[in-house]
């Protein structure tokens, strides 16, 4: 049977994903934000995951203002890097999962969650930076990819409440497949940032570390979190972390943290890396 | 389950933290063909015709004066309260060559370098930015 093993929690910032394409990860400014993950780097090839369903945020790659799925998952068999208006990063094209991922839409959809199934699309930072920040710069990623896309641009995004639920569909989905697979799941985006208007620059380095307090254990507080409580404390991008939720979700009742990191800045953003064990 | 929340009371809140245009349904719809249009720079080609003729290109696209005007200035706080979306109008700073850094500092009213500055020191404190109605 399938399991969900690890959940893993990043930042996607796409400075990150530049300064590894350019081999800038030495420079000071960038060396303690890439520190954080070598820890997870190694450890990632001891787990040698099978799958791993990527919960992310597209921005402005696949979906433009004519379709605006809330949660979205990548049923194809493969995803080229998105040119986000400079080139396309110069990474390994994402393998899908199909089966997986057209069994876990099936199993969602029966279980409430309204689902749109993605056959084709190119995949952006937000996909594509955790990748490098996991596995650094191989020939190809060692592992198939599910992409599952939440919308956190157009408001309203879905309550962490709903994130959170999701995720728990998403687990009993991935039970009740049958291949033997080792299946990771990762929530990605945020910490505290803030892009735009005169606020733009906003870190809330206190809530930031709570939240990730948060993750571990077996409270479900986080869930309960308001949209309006995200935008205040940690800035119009921080929203991005209700994707954390769907993977603190499917990790089900209790979680240990292995590895946690926590660097500002990079670029604009506070970068927040967690991996979590089910127990 | 939680309760049905309030959609009128959700979205006045957002009126009410300081410097910060969320993106609700009120300004996508404002700002539909604006975003779209920053949209179309992530194709080559339409970069290379944007860059050759700006005020040509934007002829094909259905945006108001204000919007048009804006773009052109690489206004980004009015684009921004015109309906622009920052992941939207990141196609047209990238375009110009910027990065997110350089872009987002012309929004906050610092020089770049007292940007970077205060983004290395650990950014701009949430002290006293939480609430327009709570520092008066």
């Amino acid at each position: 049977m399938a399991r969900i093993t690890a959940g893993v929690a990043s930042s996607h910032i796409p400075a990150l994903g530049v300064a590894s394409d350019l081999n800038k990860t030495e420079e000071a400014y960038w060396a303690p934000a890439f520190a954080g993950y070598d820890w997870t780097k190694r450890w990632e090839a001891e787990q040698k995951p099978d799958v791993v369903i990527l919960v992310y945020n597209d921005h402005a790659s696949a979906f433009d203002m004519k379709i605006i799925p809330t949660f979205a998952i990548g049923c194809g068999e493969s995803y080229q890097p998105a040119d986000e208006g400079w080139g396309p990063r110069k990474v390994p094209v994402v393998e899908g999962h199909p089966d997986l991922a057209w069994h876990i839409a099936q199993s969602c959809i029966l279980d409430e969650f309204d689902m749109t199934i993605i056959n084709e699309m190119d995949v952006d930072h937000g996909l594509t930076v955790p990748l490098t920040m996991m596995f650094g710069k191989p020939e190809a990623w060692p592992c198939k990819v599910i992409p599952l896309a939440v919308n956190v641009v157009t408001y309203p995004p879905p309550s962490g409440n709903r994130c959170w639920a999701l995720g728990e569909a998403i687990a009993r989905a991935v039970a009740s497949f049958p291949e033997d697979l080792n299946v990771q799941i990762w929530g990605t985006g945020g910490m505290s940032h803030q892009l735009q208007g005169p606020r733009a620059g906003l870190i809330n380095a206190e809530w930031d570390n709570r939240f990730l307090d948060g993750l571990e254990g077996d409270s479900d507080a986080l869930r309960h979190i308001p949209h309006i409580e995200y935008l205040r404390e940690t800035g119009s991008e921080g929203i991005e972390m209700v994707m954390w939720l769907v993977m603190r979700g499917a990790l089900g009742k209790a979680t240990r943290t292995l590895h946690r990191h926590y660097h500002v800045p990079a670029s604009n953003t506070a970068v927040g890396h967690i991996v979590l064990e089910p127990v | 389950m939680t309760s049905t929340t309030d959609i009128h009371a959700y979205l006045a809140e957002f009126d009410d933290i300081p410097g910060t245009r969320v993106f609700t349904a009120k300004r996508a719809r404002q700002g539909y063909h604006l975003n779209q249009f920053a949209m179309s720079l992530m194709k080559a080609e339409n970069r290379e015709r944007w860059k050759a003729d700006e005020a040509a290109y934007l002829d094909e696209w259905k945006l108001t004066p204000e919007q048009r005007a804006a773009v052109l200035a690489r206004d980004y706080n009015r684009l921004l309260d015109l309906g622009g979306n920052i992941y939207f109008l990141a196609k047209v700073f990238s375009t110009d060559g910027l990065s997110f850094v350089q872009a987002v500092s012309t929004m906050s009213g610092m020089s770049l370098q007292d940007y970077q500055a205060m983004m290395i020191a650990g950014g701009r404190s949430p002290e006293g930015l939480r609430s327009i109605k709570d520092k008066h």
